[in-house]
């Protein structure tokens, strides 16, 4: 088994193009995990919920742009009415299930949007079946590098899309009324109140925005990777990676280890083999974990 | 004498913020040291650097001679200093018994110990300590039960338990109705002349800390403004400035 | 009502149960034995989980190694572990009964005591965390063992590994495996009360309410959480290793590392039954393995959404669990003292000097 690994590595060695179509399939990914990532944040930031459904809301997302293209829906419009829906459900989410465990300790939120997960992948399996999906967008497929890297335009518009996305967001949060109550409310949610700050509409809201950025990037998703009922779950654990590592209000941090994580799965799908695809993920956050502590453990704290 | 607790040259800063600066004191054996000082002058930050909660980025921290400032605070509890939060922190789900019995010394134990009961003679000791908080009615009661000033007689009978060498207050009659502060100054003081524990104490409380402590260190912006008996430092005109918010250090002399 | 029979009650009501049940309804003996894997695993978590504080999400793991290293222990003694998950069942193996009990035996010892050490090994890896970091960190070490084992040629890989055959009739076969699992269980019961009873139990549950303060008055933390982990490794290795054994055949996510499943449902019957409570895991398992039973029956297809709804019900509207729920209804029934009956008398700061 090393011995694959080691001649794997060499490849990569004798033949550098490989190492740009991983890059760039990395990067392509890796923008849409940043956009999952910011969202996990937003809500763990504000509302100090951890939503381990988070990746389940992304292939939720997946599954409408892919619905619409059976319609025959292009998935580029698919993607705003993907947002629109997952916004909807985001805050019938909240008002039901995530208001009611917020102020109870961690692990209760935890369970709850586990149990949440679990609801929702078995819906989508019952409805779409254990088949990998993808939102044909039919966009040509474009090679440089004399044919040896292979950058579908699909992915560049991607790329593309995301970075729109993270602006508009970014400016909501920072000029919009809006935006301000709810960084008001994340710093000090008993001041927000005083100050005559609907706290529960904003939670409400934060919660319904995090689902609808979910909603896009599983659009994306669809796009420029796969879905799968229950492929959420490597979703919300790459969402959770990204936001220990860098930090929860580090969105220039969240972004760079997005793309950083997209590269190192990638690269390790192709290290380790297609069977170990699915370790990288959990292999990092383990090891994001254990390095955290040993940061922490110098201050004699622990990660918490 | 070797003071109990020797801090010297301490210095501890948390980002940007230096909370406290070449800090020097000495803790003597048997008596009542107080630590006064108006809000933010790093009271509590040098308590939490001599449990060991943190590192301290310069100077040297003396227990009984030893040096602790690289230990970790299980271990400098073991060694026999504790201290009590202003927050007051008791096991909350257990009834007051039982935070007791697991407060006994845990320098003694061992990997053949672990699972054994306690014998009875340390339930004894538990409601003998309770009593003399004034606890024994409620020892059956669940701690998170218990009303604020309940539970900082229980972490106090707690701290008695653990037969500590020396014991950090902070801020023991905080939040205690006046008329009931008497007697637990006249507590205090018992632990210290019968139980033979030495007490240092942060206390916002002048006349408290003035009538209980034997001498008593002034802390200001982090540095050691004052230090002396309870009368010098009462007096110092240093020390009356600092509170009523006079820019004053110590270089101005 | 004396508390003698209160106390026995529970006793008495599964023991003369895991007796006469699988007398009276033969064909079911596979589900009760399956209860008892549940009362099993509910039990160890909430050392953990309930006493402790500490949630973990990856309890799961031991029950997979030690599923691997029995099977790895069973095959081993024998023959070429390699040679033997390479073929695949094409080369047809002949275990003689001797060496099918002397391999299970052993298999099932290899099994506890590795996980002793894997839960020392694992316990160094994320007792730096806390709270929703130490639940996805757990988490995340069970999911990675799965993908890894599950890429590993030696024990089959994502082929999976099948043990060696019973040697006896099918009846005889789901009465051993029943009588095993059902000592088990009770042996793991009975070692969490026994633990509770001591000093450490009160160890544990301090580290639950206040583990700084714990530390601060000296109690070895690390020391308790580690042996705390140990207990429940131990016994959830041997529950894992004699479940291969009953399935026949171990695939890595599915059976031998099934992190969403298995692993949460640990979990749920803790809650449902009432975390930190001495019977309330053992409650929770029985009456999460009934509605499960039920809901696969009757509901098939909807089974997981009715699984994923009770969770959330279980979490947000009910989460002293039954014990709790008990407790907290007739507090003088469950051991729970009001007050000495003292409660006329003051304390000393009350009386004014």
């Amino acid at each position: 088994m090393i011995d694959r690994w080691i001649g794997n590595i060499d490849l990569l060695v004798i033949a550098p193009v490989l190492n740009i179509q991983l890059l760039l399939d990395g990067v392509f990914v890796g923008a849409i995990f940043a956009l999952a990532a910011y969202g996990m944040a937003l809500v763990w930031g504000v509302m100090n919920v951890k939503n381990l459904a988070q990746g389940d809301f992304v292939i939720m997302g997946g599954y409408i742009a892919y619905v619409l293209t059976l319609q025959g829906i292009h998935p580029i419009f698919g993607l705003p009415i993907a947002m629109v829906v997952m916004f909807i459900f985001g805050w019938g989410v909240y008002r039901v299930i995530i208001s009611r465990v917020i102020n109870k300790d961690m692990f209760t939120s935890l369970l709850a949007t586990f149990g949440l997960a679990l609801v929702v992948q078995q819906l989508l399996n019952l409805a779409f079946g254990p088949e990998v999906q993808v939102a044909e967008s039919h966009f040509e497929i474009n090679s440089i590098f004399d044919g040896l890297v292979t950058v579908a335009n699909i992915k560049v518009i991607s790329l593309f899309l995301a970075a729109v996305l993270a602006i508009l967001i970014v400016s909501f949060m920072k000029y919009s009324r809006m935006g301000q109550a709810i960084r008001a409310t994340a710093q000090d949610p008993r001041a927000a109140m005083v100050m005559g700050i609907d706290t529960e509409r904003i939670y409400a809201f934060t919660f319904a925005l995090n689902a609808a950025i979910c909603g896009a990037a599983g659009a994306l998703i669809s796009m420029i990777w796969v879905i799968q009922p229950f492929f959420g779950i490597g979703h919300s654990i790459r969402s959770f990676v990204i936001v220990t590592a860098a930090g929860l209000g580090n969105l220039p941090g969240v972004i760079v280890t997005g793309l950083g994580l997209g590269v190192a799965e990638l690269y390790g799908g192709f290290v380790l083999g297609a069977e170990l695809q699915q370790f990288t993920v959990v292999g990092l956050l383990v090891g994001v974990l254990v390095w955290r502590q040993i940061q922490q453990k110098r201050h004699r704290q622990v990660v918490q | 004498m070797t003071p109990m607790i020797e801090v010297t040259g301490v210095s501890k800063s948390f980002g940007g913020v230096v909370a406290n600066t070449n800090v020097s004191l000495e803790v003597p054996q048997g008596r009542i040291t107080g630590l006064i000082g108006p809000n933010g002058s790093g009271k509590t930050t040098m308590f939490n650097s001599i449990v060991g909660y943190h590192p301290i980025d310069e100077g040297s921290i003396k227990f009984e001679g030893r040096e602790i400032s690289d230990l970790q605070v299980q271990e400098i509890a073991r060694l026999g200093l504790l201290r009590t939060f202003q927050q007051t922190r008791i096991y909350s789900k257990m009834d007051c018994v039982k935070n007791m019995l697991i407060s006994v010394p845990h320098r003694d134990e061992s990997w053949g110990t672990i699972f054994r009961a306690y014998p009875p003679e340390v339930t004894e000791k538990a409601e003998r300590l309770l009593d003399f908080v004034g606890l024994h009615a409620k020892r059956r009661l669940i701690a998170g039960d218990l009303s604020f000033g309940q539970q900082k007689l229980l972490e106090f009978a707690m701290a008695l338990m653990n037969e500590p060498k020396v014991l950090l207050l902070d801020e023991p009659t905080a939040g205690i109705n006046p008329t009931l502060i008497n007697g637990l100054i006249d507590r205090l003081k018992r632990a210290s002349e019968e139980l033979g524990v030495t007490l240092f104490v942060i206390e916002h409380n002048m006349p408290v800390i003035m009538s209980l402590a034997d001498n008593v260190y002034c802390l200001a912006n982090g540095r050691v403004l004052a230090h002396g008996t309870p009368a010098e430092v009462q007096n110092d005109e240093r020390v009356i400035n600092a509170y009523l918010g006079a820019h004053y250090t110590v270089d101005d002399e | 009502m004396n508390l003698f029979s209160r106390q026995a009650a529970p006793y008495l009501i599964y023991l003369v149960g895991g007796i006469a049940l699988p007398v009276l309804f033969p064909n079911y003996m596979f589900q009760f034995t399956v209860l008892w894997v549940m009362i099993l695993l509910a039990v160890t978590w909430d050392i953990l989980g309930g006493q402790m504080g500490y949630n973990s999400l990856g309890n799961i793991f031991f029950f997979g190694a030690g599923m691997y290293v029995c099977a790895v222990t069973q095959i081993g003694l024998y023959y070429d572990v390699a040679e033997y998950t390479a073929s695949f069942g094409a080369v047809k193996v002949d275990f003689t009964a001797d060496q099918y009990y002397t391999g299970l035996f052993l298999g099932i010892l290899a099994a506890g005591f590795s996980c002793i050490f894997f839960a020392i090994v694992f316990g160094w890896v994320v007792f730096g965390l806390r709270g929703p970091y130490f639940a996805i960190g757990t988490l995340g070490v069970a999911l990675a063992a799965g993908e890894l084992v599950g890429a590993w040629d030696y024990v089959g890989g994502g082929g999976g590994v099948s043990l060696p055959v019973y040697p006896g009739e099918p009846d005889d076969r789901a009465a051993f495996f029943y009588i095993l699992n059902f000592v088990l269980a009770v042996a793991a019961f009975l070692a969490a009360r026994g633990v509770y009873r001591g000093r450490f139990g009160l160890a544990i549950n301090a580290i639950r309410d206040d583990e700084e303060k714990a530390e601060g008055m000296g109690i070895h933390t690390k020391r308790y959480k580690t042996i705390g982990w140990a207990i429940s490794a131990f016994f959830v290795g041997m529950s894992g290793a004699l479940f291969g054994n009953m399935i026949g055949f171990i695939e890595p996510l599915e059976i031998a590392f099934p992190t969403v499943t298995f692993g949460i449902f640990m979990v749920v019957m803790c809650l449902l039954g009432g975390k930190g409570t001495l019977w309330g895991p053992v409650i929770g398992a029985t009456v999460f393995h009934a509605f499960k039973e039920v809901t696969w029956t009757y509901m098939l297809g909807w089974q997981w959404v009715a699984l994923g709804t009770l969770i959330i019900v279980n979490v947000v509207f009910f989460q002293q669990g039954i014990m709790g729920w008990m407790q907290e209804t007739w507090p003088e029934k469950f051991g729970l003292v009001v007050d000495d009956g003292l409660a006329a008398e003051e304390t000393d700061l009350e009386v004014s000097r």
